[in-house]
């Protein structure tokens, strides 16, 4: 079936069967591999994008279910060659190492700033909480989003 | 790399649609709503419709929480996170947010939604407890019109439930009584995880006494989730810390959990026992406060 979405602002459209996850929709129809593909079963939330600007585990949504929503990925962040804030507070506060939570903790910070933008660090952990690290001991994830927080507004400036 | 087996693919925008679609593909034919349940049941091959409906279209139609004066009415289709972010659910039933505040993790709750949780029964999952608890209607429509049914009725077995062929769940209806309290209590191993175990309890006094009450249980019974004897316990006296000890005695002894890779299974009859008394504390505290 032919199935389009609005990709980070633009409309895209492939050819894919129905069962087709939409994590795998992104990656192998669409090329876009920010996107990561982990445990498979919606526990380690590597998969997650924003569908419609909410956090969803792209690994236990049909493509098809996203046929005329609008979903962004990690590649949609980027602003004119300038990083989102949460992008930079993971470059200043460390906030990550194998990277391969990254794309997801990025988005749910992403989302979370944009309806709370200066959230405690106990909101933060109830944030992305449907997200594992297995390298950071999620410190300094929480560390680079309050960064975030509290430097908004000078990266977007 | 877990995908489901191939199946058709089929959208419905309105209720009538959805239930003209079941009748026609038979059987072998699923509804999906946020498909939290049962893609990952698909992936597995645990579950092989040969047709899938897909209903998120009629959010419009079946997203939605309303005050129906003695009623609260939720739609099939309202998401977890919609549930949890109610304003007047946490108001009228708090036993509802304490619930959904555990429920998997929030990316889940986004897409999730009342009626699939509850019509996937599984015997682990929150909601059912919840609202047999409160004394919930569950509503069913067919095409020859709906029906409504309490919420004990509704579960029939683990992964069964009342909905028939060619029927599907529209909408839960809560009644609203006064002096009301309520709390929900669970033990997990960890965020996203289902229940070890977990119970809930709402009362509803007249003057000093509990006039009603309802406990129900999830992850200790294969089937039904409500005690009876623990609910007959507490009606007619004040509430009591012996009223309620006696109460969790009997919840406990009532449930029947099994052993499995979240604890033994008199791990959760001792988890069934404390859990009980402690959501029926809670509910006291604030039907005191109301």
């Amino acid at each position: 079936m032919q199935i389009t979405i609005t990709l980070n602002g633009e409309p895209a459209t492939a050819e894919a069967e129905p069962r087709t996850l939409l994590v795998h929709f992104l990656r192998d129809n669409l090329g876009l591999t920010g996107t990561h593909w982990g445990c498979d079963t919606s526990n380690c939330g590597a998969c997650v994008v924003l569908v419609d600007g909410e956090p969803v585990k792209s690994c236990t949504m049909l493509a098809a279910m996203a046929e005329g929503h609008e979903v962004r990925t990690v590649e949609g962040l980027e602003r004119d060659g300038k990083l989102d804030p949460v992008q930079q507070g993971f470059v200043e506060e460390h906030g990550l190492q194998c990277g391969f939570c990254t794309p997801a903790m990025l988005l749910v910070a992403r989302e979370l700033l944009d309806r709370n933008p200066d959230p405690t660090r106990e909101e933060i952990k109830v944030a992305i909480s449907g997200q594992i690290c297995r390298c950071t001991g999620y410190t300094n994830i929480i560390n680079s989003i309050r960064w975030a927080a509290e430097h908004g507004e000078e990266v977007t400036a | 790399m877990q995908v489901p087996a191939p199946f058709e693919y089929a959208r419905a925008a309105t209720v009538d649609e959805a239930i003209g679609l079941l009748e026609r593909l038979g059987p072998e034919a699923r509804l999906v709503a946020g498909g939290h349940s049962l893609l990952p049941m698909m992936k597995l091959r645990l579950a092989t419709p040969e047709h899938l409906i897909d209903i998120n279209p009629l959010e419009s139609e079946l997203g939605y929480i309303r005050d129906e004066g003695g009623e609260i009415h939720i739609g099939a289709l309202t998401r977890h996170r919609e549930v949890l972010d109610s304003e007047l659910l946490a108001e009228r039933f708090p036993i509802i947010r304490d619930a959904e505040l555990l429920i998997a993790d929030p990316p889940v709750r986004n897409r999730g939604t009342v009626g699939g949780a509850l019509c996937q029964a599984d015997p682990s999952e929150d909601l059912s407890a919840v609202f047999a608890a409160l004394g919930a209607r569950a509503v069913i429509r067919g095409r020859d019109g709906e029906r409504d049914i309490d919420m004990v009725e509704f579960h029939q077995g683990p992964y069964e439930t009342a909905v028939g062929d060619a029927e599907m769940l529209v909408e839960v209806r809560v009644p609203v009584r006064e002096h009301h309290g309520s709390a929900y209590e669970k033990v997990k191993r960890r965020t996203g995880d289902w229940a070890t175990a977990a119970a809930g309890a709402a009362l509803w006094l007249d003057g000093p006494n509990i006039a009603a009450a309802g406990i129900a249980l999830s992850a200790v019974n294969p089937h039904g989730v409500r005690s009876t004897r623990a609910e007959e316990a507490v009606i007619g006296g004040p509430p009591s810390e012996e009223a309620f000890a006696e109460a969790a005695r009997l919840a406990a002894e009532d449930c029947d959990p099994i052993g499995d890779q979240r604890g033994p299974a008199d791990y959760k009859r001792h988890l069934a026992r404390e859990l009980t008394q402690r959501a029926l504390r809670g509910a006291t505290e604030r039907a005191l406060a109301t």
